[in-house]
């Protein structure tokens, strides 16, 4: 049998690859940022937001019409309405010797914004005329709306409205009364629909007018811009939904950023030191959630006061870092204590690791994603308690505008112009939305134990 | 159990004791004087407002004057109404309050439970998409403009059929509580129903579930006695806050269907600087809410027996 040696073996190749399984390391704020940039609901969130804050930031630049100014020609102009004027002479006192021949309620001059003159026939079983105007028709309920006049003479037979007239449609009734006043049958409606006019000087004074000379009695001018109206002060929509975004954007990220940054740091101390301390910590924290929340909140507000010329910015987020910091406090603190036990912070101390590095190198980044989730969706509950309380009257003083206190005002004229109502709720809700959605993509790409629930 | 309720009830107290300190100080801080509204008061007849009041003595005695009050439940006079004492408005306008609240927790909570309850067995199908995109809303639209967008409906319904259906506002039957409740209810029945969606889809998923199925149980019997009955307790643990959060949004739905509700008073009163409207209501709203919180707690350890093994 022919022994071995090593010179019969020959080397055919050196083989040394050995199958290697590679994948780019992957952090976890990377592996959080693929999971977001998947969710595309959250993205498109993010964009609306990032829109938003544009507007909020940029807007103002951009549109720079004073927020306060008020446009007495355009009040509670809805969107989009004309704003042509015609131009007319000053206004001369009329004492209703002016006449259209007719024998119903009738226009004894062209219908302005100026004034509206009306002429009727004498009824014979009247002993008087009471004058009304609707901005809704009569209808069979005989809803003739306010009173302006009352005539108690069967030979005044005219009557000149200049009470607040605006370029849309009116129902004038004239009811004639017995003679104890009480309405007797025989109305007589007309509706009218006043066109807009300006002078040349009030033109004049608001600049909208070149030179004097340009223009002649009859002429149209185009008054001031309102892209999105005006309100029932006839101040700008637009300049006052963008003050108004910065007032409740402000509140809306401002006391949530502080409150969790108190809460990180209570949460923390009692999580790290833990014991009787922490227990004390966490029984004052017990107490402040057990508080009926938005009661505190009016009361704070009432405690602080509003004096004159003062928004009540400050107070509200006072109020809201106060009451709202136990809950970022306890979730940091139970992060604390789980990420306490784990094994890297133990060998991390047997390498000699100092408590502060412990703390600010292991714990806190540790706590970054929980504590960014509860962020997004502390802003849309902090927007939605400024918008209750200003509300209800106990927000933001007037003449700060927010978004909250802006429905307020709007509320007020619902049935006639909505969008005092609707663009300021629209704002809300789309900001609240958006908040949500992110908060919803960020808890389900930072917060492993919270994946895929709804 | 018993030791349990007791020492809630006993922090509940010390609670609504803090409450009631808080909001004495609060008011006491509030800049202005009570009596600078009456026409010109003498100094004769402010020196005696003022020991009426017992505002001319200090403030610790005051403080307990206070406390013995509150003890014995008297919450004092109206500052603005005349001859009316807190308790009778409490006592007049907190039933009002109470029965919307009872509508809108009703309705919050079988809504919140059967709509989670659908979407979960609708995953991803039609009936799921429609009630979380419903969901979405009423968690994003505040509950202001939901009520007035439902007076603007109410108007242009009745409006179309030429008769009153249902009541834009107001209170007395039936008909006037229907709307208002439904507003009240909705934000928080939007929130039962996602708490219902995620924990049915847990309990959708589950052994005991296939079990049941493979023992050839009727599905509509699974869906009541296994599925709902299993993923209702995370509901009931959040309705002690959702009846907070009702109550106070009461005070907006109030306002606006012009409900002769106690949130309606106590929003008037916070406007009016009616001092002891405002304590007495607080102090009221307060000791509700806290203790409502503390019973439906001690309710749950009934339902849930494992919370009742961990006390």
């Amino acid at each position: 049998m022919k022994s071995l040696t090593s010179s019969d073996f020959e080397i055919i190749s050196r083989h040394q690859e050995t199958q290697s399984i590679y994948r780019p390391s992957l952090s976890y704020w990377s592996d959080a940022w693929i999971r977001l940039r998947a969710n595309k609901r959250a993205f498109f969130s993010l964009y609306l937001i990032i829109g938003l804050l544009v507007f909020t930031i940029l807007g103002p630049v951009l549109w720079s019409v004073d927020p306060s100014l008020q446009d007495l020609d355009q009040v509670s102009q809805p969107p989009g309405t004309s704003r042509l004027a015609t131009i007319v002479n000053e206004y001369e006192p009329w004492s209703g010797e002016s006449d259209v021949p007719g024998n119903t309620l009738r226009l004894a001059e062209s219908a302005t914004t100026m004034s509206v003159r009306l002429k009727w026939n004498a009824l014979p079983n009247a002993f008087g005329y009471r004058v009304y105007r609707n901005i809704f028709p009569i209808g069979s309920e005989l809803a003739y709306g306010i009173p302006l006049a009352e005539f108690f003479d069967n030979a005044v037979l005219f009557f000149e409205d200049r009470l607040d007239l605006k370029p849309r449609r009116y129902y004038y009734s004239v009811v004639p009364m017995d003679e104890n006043g009480s309405l007797i049958g025989g109305y007589q409606s007309l509706a009218v629909d006043p066109i807009r006019v300006t002078t040349l000087d009030e033109a004049a004074s608001k600049g909208l007018l070149a030179s004097r000379s340009d223009l002649q009695i009859g002429d149209s001018i185009n008054l001031s811009l309102h892209p999105l109206g005006t309100d029932y002060l006839g101040r700008d929509m637009l300049a006052r939904l963008m003050e108004g975004a910065r007032v409740s954007l402000f509140i809306g990220i401002g006391a949530p950023i502080f409150f969790i940054l108190f809460g990180i740091f209570y949460g923390s101390v009692a999580g790290f030191l833990g014991g009787r301390v922490d227990q004390i910590l966490m029984r004052i924290a017990d107490f402040v959630v057990a508080l009926p929340f938005l009661l505190f909140m009016i009361l704070f507000k009432i405690a602080f006061g509003i004096g004159p010329g003062e928004s009540g910015i400050f107070p509200m987020l006072v109020a809201l870092v106060v009451l709202m910091w136990p809950s970022t406090a306890r979730l940091v603190r139970g992060q604390i204590l789980q990420i306490r036990e784990q094994g890297y912070i133990g060998a991390s101390q047997l390498l000699g690791a100092k408590t502060n590095y412990l703390i600010f190198r292991h714990m806190l980044p540790n706590t970054l994603g929980v504590v960014l989730v509860t962020i997004t969706f502390a802003i849309p509950s902090a927007i939605f308690i400024e918008a209750f309380l200003s509300f209800i009257g106990m927000g933001v003083a007037p003449p700060t505008p927010s978004w909250g206190s802006m429905s307020n005002e709007g509320i007020k004229n619902m049935l006639t112009s909505p969008h005092e109502l609707i663009l300021p709720a629209i704002l809300i809700s789309i900001t609240v939305l958006a908040f949500n959605l992110l908060g919803d993509g960020m808890r389900d790409a930072l917060d492993a134990r919270l994946r895929n629930q709804e | 159990m018993f030791l349990y309720s007791l020492k809630r009830l006993l922090q509940g107290i010390v609670t609504v004791w803090f409450i009631a300190t808080a909001t004495f100080f609060a008011m006491h801080n509030v800049p202005g004087d009570p009596l600078l509204n009456d026409r010109a008061v003498s100094e004769a007849i402010r020196a005696n407002l003022e020991s009426k009041y017992g505002l001319d003595q200090p403030l610790g005695t005051q403080y307990v004057i206070y406390l013995r009050n509150l003890v014995r439940g008297d919450f004092g006079i109206s500052f603005t109404q005349e001859n009316r004492e807190v308790n009778d408005i409490i006592r007049e306008h907190f039933p009002v309050s109470a029965i919307l609240g009872i509508l809108a927790v009703v309705f919050a909570a079988t809504g919140g439970i059967l709509l989670g309850a659908l979407t979960a067995i609708y995953r991803n199908r039609l009936p799921d998409f429609i009630i979380m995109l419903l969901v979405i809303l009423g968690i994003s639209v505040p509950s202001f403009v939901i009520a007035a967008m439902s007076q603007l409906a109410l108007v242009s319904l009745n409006d179309m059929i030429g008769a009153t259906i249902l009541p834009v506002a107001g209170w007395g039957t039936v008909l006037h509580m229907l709307v208002p409740a439904l507003v009240l209810g909705l934000g928080t029945m939007a929130y039962l129903t996602r708490l219902m969606r995620s924990s049915m889809l847990e309990v959708v998923g589950s052994d005991y579930i296939r079990t049941a199925k493979s023992k050839g149980v009727p599905p509509p019997r699974i869906f009541t006695k296994h599925q709902v009955r299993n993923a209702i307790l995370p509901v009931v643990t959040v309705l002690g806050p959702s009846i907070a959060s009702i109550t106070t949004g009461g005070f907006v739905v109030e306002l606006v269907f012009a409900i002769p509700g106690l949130g309606r008073y106590f929003v008037q009163a916070v406007q009016q600087l009616d001092y002891t409207v405002i304590m007495g209501t607080t102090v009221f709203y307060g000791a509700f809410l806290v203790f409502m919180v503390i019973l439906v707690d001690v309710l749950y350890g009934l339902i849930d027996p494992r919370v009742r093994v961990e006390q």
